[in-house]
């Protein structure tokens, strides 16, 4: 016999509202007070996710970001104002404190700079440009390692940071080999570079690539399809093509939002045109897609290196003796040894040394392709061995001027997450 | 279009305007003889001739002569490639032009710092205000009277302006020094 059972639905609904009638209802002057309220959170300028000294006065309605002010000028050092009292070389050191992720990509766009302002950036020896290329792109590789690295930390994969400081280590024993110092290489000259690469040094980056494609494969399966990792970044801070060209982003975070802008390409320098690479573009412009070209970036880079090993006039070590130097005496030191012996290179290091390299009266622009954007130098020269004014637009300054912009409207936990994938650093942006 | 085309066509427009313009290694600079039209040429440059893209604004301080400020703008054409320089100059007594920030959103950063740095006010700015040094600081510390060595300030901490330890020792460059020899002499006789 079946039986039969009565089952009570209850009405939840009304028995909620009952509830509530319980309740000492807020008045509407209550209410609006409510949604009025908005606070101000002071995030850095010491915070780890602001990478370095970045200080954003965010105004939080709930979670909800409802402006964002971006504070910087805590690192500035007046590097402007320093390299009018010095002469042209001795800014060279200077360079490497901007973008301190990749100081072997910024002291090659101050030396042609330099040398587009001298009228010798077309007629500098091959193994130079080859020699600068592979620093150029290596520095791509350690910044950008060091870009992805620090974003997946930030929104919580601290996997891949190890990853990418174990890479990075390698390129830093690189740099080491290759200019004495890890960090600070002032590497290059203006006419050439301070020294042809140490015996082994290319047969090191040869092997250096082939390890480092394994470990950026690693990070993509690591990160590329993860659940978190995408819900992280997908459609976050969103940057659309026109926006992203009217504040002058430049680098992958133009790229990531459509526009192929590169001035390896664009405005051709060094042995590029002679290199085969893509320029990877992203197509929606959100934090993922920063990621994403951030990734393909290296691999092109790897790409650029094997090339530029494979081409590299003169070989691994220079067995035919190419020069790395432009052979002007009135622009590039001569051999210690035949300064202590010849007149006329005593003459020539004692007027390089005193009175640094004579520039022509004019004026300049060269924007470098760096691995955070276009890193450009206006040289505005009047003549001689210092410059009369040299301004430093600098990638990073650019690309967090969007934040502002670009921060309204997202969750308080998206912040990292945009930072992240801006991946700017202060050092460049506050000069 | 070449550079030296979109030059030309902005000075057919603009006439006596853009009186001249000078070619060197390969840019073309030209001069805007009254900073009050930035904005008007910047519009046409951008949405005519196809300069989407303002990479840079800087100025220079011709510390000594009249006028005194040089405000230089670069501009870029994604896809026409091309870079354009246009640069104008405004005295020290008015130190005041109108703001691009209407046409490009990018020059907001841009002209707080010239603002900051030098101290040329950017009519119309949504936003200026000292952006690298803080607010209240009293100087501008790019131009040419200003001392490498900084100035007092109220915050003497923070922009210290007390001599280096061993400033004026025989072996320390002087900065602001006219030339090389006195920048950086072999020997340095005390003065008194």
């Amino acid at each position: 016999m079946s039986e039969v059972h009565e089952i009570e639905i209850r009405d939840t609904a009304a028995s909620a509202a009952a509830a509530a009638k319980q309740l000492p209802r807020p008045s509407d002057e209550e209410l609006q007070d409510m949604s009025g309220e908005k606070m101000v959170l002071n995030m850095g300028p010491s915070h780890p996710s602001t990478h370095g000294v970045l200080r954003i006065v965010l105004e939080l309605d709930g979670e909800i970001i409802t402006k964002a002010t971006p504070d910087i000028g805590y690192l500035h050092r007046g590097d402007e104002k320093i390299a009018e009292n010095m002469t042209w070389t001795q800014f060279i050191p200077y360079t490497d404190r901007l973008d301190y992720l990749a100081p072997l990509a910024n002291n090659v766009a101050y030396a042609l700079a330099v040398e587009k302002l001298l009228g010798i950036h077309d007629k500098l020896p091959p193994r130079c440009q080859y020699i600068r290329v592979i620093c150029a792109e290596l520095a791509r590789i350690s910044s950008h390692l060091l870009g992805v690295g620090c974003f997946a930390m930030d929104v919580g994969a601290l996997t891949v940071f190890l990853l990418t400081f174990t890479e990075r280590e390698k390129i830093y024993n690189l740099c080491e080999s290759l200019s004495g110092a890890r960090f600070t290489t002032s590497y290059t000259r203006i006419g050439g570079v301070s020294r042809d690469t140490p015996p082994g040094w290319c047969a090191a980056v040869r092997q250096f690539l082939q390890e480092v494609v394994v470990n950026i494969t690693e990070m993509e399966t690591l990160l590329t399809r993860n659940r978190i990792w995408v819900d992280r970044t997908k459609d976050v801070g969103v940057i659309s093509k026109e926006t992203a060209i009217d504040y002058g982003l430049s680098g992958p975070n133009l790229r990531a939002s459509g526009v192929s802008y590169d001035l390896r390409k664009d405005q051709p320098y060094l042995c590029y045109p002679e290199l085969e690479f893509d320029v990877p573009v992203g197509s929606v412009g959100d934090c993922y897609d920063r990621y994403l070209v951030r990734m393909e970036e290296m691999r092109q880079s790897v790409r650029i290196v094997h090339q530029c090993l494979d081409k590299i006039p003169g070989g691994f070590d220079n067995a035919t003796k190419e020069p790395v130097n432009v052979t002007d005496g009135k622009i590039v030191l001569p051999a210690k040894k035949k300064v202590l012996s010849s007149m006329e290179e005593l003459i020539h290091q004692f007027m390089l040394v005193t009175e640094g390299v004579n520039c022509p009266p004019g004026e300049i622009y060269f924007g470098h392709e760096n691995p955070k954007g276009e890193l450009g130098f206006y040289l505005n020269s009047k003549g001689g061995g210092t410059p009369y004014r040299m301004k430093i637009r600098s990638p990073s300054f650019v690309n967090l001027s969007i934040l502002s912009h670009l921060m309204p409207g997202h969750m308080m936990s998206d912040t990292v997450a945009i930072l992240g994938s801006l991946d700017f650093v202060m050092g460049e942006c506050d000069r | 279009m070449t550079a030296t085309l979109s030059a030309k066509k902005l000075q057919a427009r603009f006439g006596d305007l853009l009186p001249e313009w000078t070619e060197f290694r390969g840019e073309i600079s030209l001069r805007l003889a009254d900073a009050e039209h930035i904005a008007e040429i910047s519009t046409v440059a951008k949405n005519e001739l196809g300069f989407d893209y303002l990479v840079d604004v800087s100025s220079v301080d011709n510390y000594g002569t009249d006028p005194r400020w040089t405000v230089v703008y670069h501009l870029y054409g994604i896809a026409t490639k091309e870079y354009l320089r246009i640069y104008t100059q405004v005295s020290e007594e008015k130190s005041e032009l109108p703001t691009v920030t209407g046409v490009w959103r990018t020059a907001d950063w841009h002209e707080r710092e010239i603002y900051d740095m030098m101290g040329i006010r950017f009519r119309g700015h949504p936003d200026l205000r000292r952006i690298i040094m803080w607010e209240g600081y009293p100087y501008h510390p790019l131009r040419k009277d200003f001392p490498v060595t900084g100035k007092p300030s109220e915050l003497p901490e923070v922009a210290f302006s007390q001599t280096a330890p061993i400033e004026g020792g025989p072996f320390v460059t002087a900065p602001g020094a006219p030339d090389a020899i006195s920048r950086e002499p072999r020997v340095r006789v005390p003065e008194n």
